[in-house]
């Protein structure tokens, strides 16, 4: 039950700072998600975000920050293994299933949904 | 013939003999549907995309009113029309199937108007009998095309405007019957340096006050001339800041004569934050609802003052700030 306050009260926080990148610092939708994912990369690469989603599960994995995280994570391990080369492979290691199911499932809804508006 | 700095009188009466209205389904809901010749219930018009479906709102409003005043395409000189698509595809391809000489324009939402006082110069100056002034709007082609698209889901503040999806059309004759237009007023770009495209109200109300404040002054008026004064699309924020600006300016203007188009197109439950927008606000609720009134005998004065945001999305990446115009057009029974 803790584990469910903790990712509620972190994940609503991360959000909280979107909406205040939007509302106070009128930055778009597209800029906010960008600082998210690059801020979550740069946690990520000092060792700081894996403590948070041991802290908080889901309310640090689920938002885009955690997507940063991911980026990093993988081009480093590669890194380690196979030198400089492995950022370039590395970084979509880890993040390859996302970003494929967003474009699959993008392209479904596109075939079978029309617009609204 | 000019008169002051910036305006026209039209000493020929130049007369408006027919105009047509045609919305979408969000408008069929909306406070000024019964002044509407044609709604649709379906925002695709059956094309297969909204930039089409923009077109046909357009094309429809011009047959409509060319068809009440029993004339055929064949009988009009000049169709002068304005959109918010890029290059104003929406005019340039709906003059395409109409065949009659054309002049595009564009003063973004002011378009409605920019095409009335022109129409009506051309008029004036006995170079042409008939012409058509349109405008046309479609809320999913502009909202693509300024904003974001729909299924983007990107978040709205308060402050944003909902598109009108319509198109308004008048036919401006040398000759008959109907509301006559008797001076108009061209604006000047007025930019006081703001930037945010969900805040257009605010961009162009200073836009609004100058044109209204020059008219006056121009043709030696005042807001009791006229029984009633709209802006074109300022919305509450933008009408709001325009009325205290008017009144500061020494400008008497009542809430009874001093509307916005954009207020009042919409039932007060519908969700379009601060009010409508788009070059078809101005133009179906001038075209419809405002000369709808004024031959019932309603209305003797009007003056319409179309307001336009002249920014492109281009420009609001490079974050320049947002120019704004508003053409102000006097129509009398």
């Amino acid at each position: 039950m803790i584990k469910v306050l903790l990712a509620f009260l972190v994940g609503g926080g991360i959000c909280v700072i979107g909406q205040i990148m939007m509302d106070v610092f009128k930055l778009t939708p597209a800029h906010t998600t960008s600082t998210l994912v690059v801020v979550g990369a740069i946690l990520g690469g000092i060792g700081l975000y894996e403590p948070l989603i041991k802290f908080a599960g889901a309310g640090a994995s689920v938002p885009i920050s955690s997507f940063g995280n991911s980026l990093v994570k993988g081009a480093l391990v590669e890194a380690q293994r196979d030198g400089l080369i492995g950022v370039l492979t590395g970084i979509f290691d880890l993040t390859s299933s996302g970003i494929t199911a967003a474009i699959v499932f993008g392209f479904l809804a596109a075939l079978i949904f029309k617009p609204r508006g | 013939m000019k008169k002051g700095s910036q305006s026209w009188v039209f000493n020929n009466n130049p007369v408006i003999i027919s105009s047509a209205a045609v919305g979408g389904p969000f408008e069929a809901k909306g406070a000024l549907a019964e002044d509407f010749d044609l709604l649709h219930d379906d925002i695709w018009l059956e094309q297969d995309s909204f930039e089409k479906a923009e077109k046909v709102l357009l094309e429809e409003a011009c047959d409509i009113a060319i068809k009440k005043c029993k004339l055929k395409k064949e009988n009009i000189n000049f169709f002068l029309s304005g959109d918010l698509m890029n290059q104003i595809i929406t005019s340039s391809f709906a003059a395409r199937a109409m065949s009659v000489p054309f002049l595009g324009v564009f003063g973004a939402c002011s378009s409605s108007m920019e095409g009335l006082a022109l129409a009506s110069l051309i008029v004036d100056s006995n170079s042409a009998d008939y012409v058509i002034a349109a405008a046309a709007t479609h809320n999913a082609s502009v909202e693509k095309q300024f904003r974001y698209p729909t299924e983007y889901g990107g978040q709205k503040p308060p402050t944003a405007q909902w598109t009108v999806t319509g198109a308004g059309a008048a036919l401006v004759a040398s000759k008959g019957e109907g509301p006559k237009v008797t001076a108009a007023t061209i604006g000047k770009v007025i930019d006081m340096g703001l930037t945010d495209p969900f805040n257009m109200g605010a961009a162009m109300a200073p836009a609004a006050v100058h044109t209204i404040e020059t008219h006056f002054k121009d043709l030696n008026r005042d807001p009791s001339y006229y029984d009633l004064i709209a802006t074109g699309d300022l919305g509450s924020i933008g009408h709001s800041i325009a009325s205290d600006l008017l009144s500061q300016h020494g400008f008497n203007m009542t809430s009874n004569i001093f509307k916005d188009c954009g207020l009042l197109i919409y039932k007060k439950d519908q969700p379009v934050f601060a009010g409508a927008s788009g070059c078809a606000c101005s133009a179906t609720v001038t075209y419809g609802h405002f000369l709808n009134r004024m031959r019932k005998g309603e209305l003797r004065k009007i003056l319409i003052v179309a307001t336009g945001a002249l920014l492109s999305p281009m420009s609001y990446q490079q974050k320049e700030s947002i120019p704004c115009i508003a053409h102000a057009v006097s129509i009398e029974m």
